[in-house]
């Protein structure tokens, strides 16, 4: 009768409530499922001349952590990094130690400032892109000269402007991790 | 809206200690980061094999998409070489006729440098690439430039092999995995290379910038030579990379030197090609200390020198004929 009236009575924003429940697998694999992807598209582009794709692993990792609090656990950033090292190109270690730092440095500022609105997690964003970018570059072990310097700024902007586009994807990812897939007898 | 904060973990001990637990994990985690960081700035090639596992996996999947940018950028070059077809034509049919006659000098002149060298019985050395393959991916994120190579040790890539395209230099294998490699590019901010200018013996060394061009030092200082447009060729010297590959294009010129662009691109490039190290035996010499003879290192000597035996060995076969 209830169905009749209105047909998305048993449904949620996930799917049907009957007989369907969420899938733990789904649910916690999606997260770090993305940020690993995200530490490999780096790779794709052959960009010979100058670091310019954002690091859109750490993107996906401070956008998950600002967009989804609570989900990843503190120690996210240890694992993550370890694989982000791996192909980043980095000194190995030097993704572990920013990473682990970051997720200490975001729950710093989350205590500081609990608000939560969709401009204060870019302003974060951007101030720890752009930490990370200078940190990354002085333990790259390449030699720091202004030429260097100039060359992270296009990478710099580029990922602020990325960084909503990021967010927009993790949100919807967060909705589909919480998909009623799972059936339930 | 201040959200319900899950740190408040309220009177639960269980909450409390894993939430503390949290804190202590991921300082931790901060620390053996530093630590790993560290310990990779003093030793770069320390976790060398780890990466080279990872990318080994990565190499396929990176592989296929080298290929589908390589397609790609053949598409948008055809279609930009239909908007300027008609001017183009009428400057090639010019430039066409002029080649033909350099052509047919040239010919002259190969054909009396083969009878020059035949009177000095120098033999034409040709250099057969060790392996043939495409350059699979590149760290664009990070300050260093790096690529990854679709070869690696099972096609006999070894450390140290110069990498090179058909237009130039495009820098030295780094690090080698199973079945990929990682390459130090020129533009790379610790790329040293000894260069030349092309029409004369001015040399100079090649450091990367890390923006993309590369720094012309000259070892001889004094007047700067040097004019924008002038072509650099490797000088051979140091041993790895052969003499006369061309490097780069000088397009800035300062007090020691010069700022030149990098001649073959590796994001323009498909393949490439990893050639041995032209003289094995110079690296053996720079690598020993200075106050240590030479000769103690006579199994490194003997293996250097096999191949240069076996091409006097095949010069005395080929005289009889």
């Amino acid at each position: 009768m209830i169905a009749r009236l209105n047909p998305r009575s048993r449904r949620d924003a996930y799917g049907s409530r009957i007989n369907r429940d969420h899938s733990p697998l789904l649910a916690y694999s999606v997260p770090w499922l993305t940020i690993l992807i995200g530490s490999l598209l780096p790779l794709i582009p052959m960009a010979s001349a100058i670091p310019l794709i954002p690091p859109m692993g750490f993107l996906f990792l401070i956008a998950w952590r600002l967009v989804r609090p609570g989900l990843l656990p503190m120690w996210a950033g240890f694992p993550l990094g370890l694989f982000d090292d791996l192909f980043s190109g980095q000194p190995f270690g030097s993704a572990v130690f920013l990473w682990s730092v970051t997720m200490l440095v975001v729950e710093g500022i989350e205590t500081r400032f609990p608000w939560r609105s969709f401009y204060q997690d870019w302003l974060v964003a951007t101030l720890l892109v752009g930490a990370y970018l200078v940190f990354a570059a002085v333990f790259s072990g390449a030699d720091i000269e202004l030429s260097v310097a100039i060359v992270l700024i296009p990478q710099y902007v580029l990922s602020i402007l990325v960084f909503p586009l990021v967010a927009r994807l993790v949100a919807r990812l967060d909705r589909f991790r919480l998909l009623r897939v799972r059936s339930v007898r | 809206m201040a959200p319900p904060s899950s740190r408040r973990s309220g009177h639960s001990r269980r909450a409390q200690f894993s939430q503390f637990t949290g804190y202590v994990v991921a300082g931790i985690g901060a620390v053996v980061g530093a630590v790993l960081l560290g310990l990779s700035l003093w030793q770069p090639t320390l976790f060398g094999s780890l990466r080279g596992a990872a990318s080994d996996v990565a190499a396929p999947a990176a592989e296929v998409n080298g290929a589908a940018r390589a397609e790609s950028l053949g598409f948008i070059e055809s279609v930009q070489g239909y908007l300027r077809a008609g001017r183009q034509n009428a400057a090639l049919k010019e430039e066409m006729e002029l080649a033909r006659i350099r052509l047919s000098e040239a010919a002259a002149v190969k054909q009396e440098n083969r009878r020059l060298k035949g009177l000095l019985r120098l033999q034409e050395d040709e250099v057969r690439p060790v392996a043939v393959a495409r350059l699979v991916a590149s760290t664009a994120a990070s300050t260093r430039r790096f690529a990854y190579l679709a070869a690696g040790s099972n096609d006999g890539v070894t450390v140290g092999m110069p990498v090179r395209s058909p237009r130039g230099v495009v820098g030295r294998v780094l690090e080698v995995a199973r079945n990929s490699s990682r390459v130090l590019l020129l533009t790379d901010s610790e790329s040293v290379l000894p260069v030349r200018r092309a029409q004369d013996e001015t040399v100079a060394f090649a450091e990367g910038r890390g923006d993309g061009r590369l720094r012309i030092r000259l070892i001889n200082l004094g007047i700067n030579p040097l004019k924008i447009g002038d072509v650099f060729v490797t000088s051979g010297a140091g041993g790895y990379y052969r003499p006369g590959i061309a490097v780069a294009v000088l397009s800035e010129k300062t007090e020691d030197g010069g700022i030149a662009r990098i001649i073959s691109d590796p994001a323009a490039t498909d393949f490439v090609s990893v050639e041995p190290i032209w003289q094995p035996a110079a690296l053996i010499g720079a690598r020993t200390a200075p106050d240590e003879a030479l000769s103690e290192n006579e199994e490194l000597m003997q293996d250097a020198e096999t191949p240069i035996e076996g091409a006097t060995a095949e010069n005395a076969a080929a005289e009889p004929e």
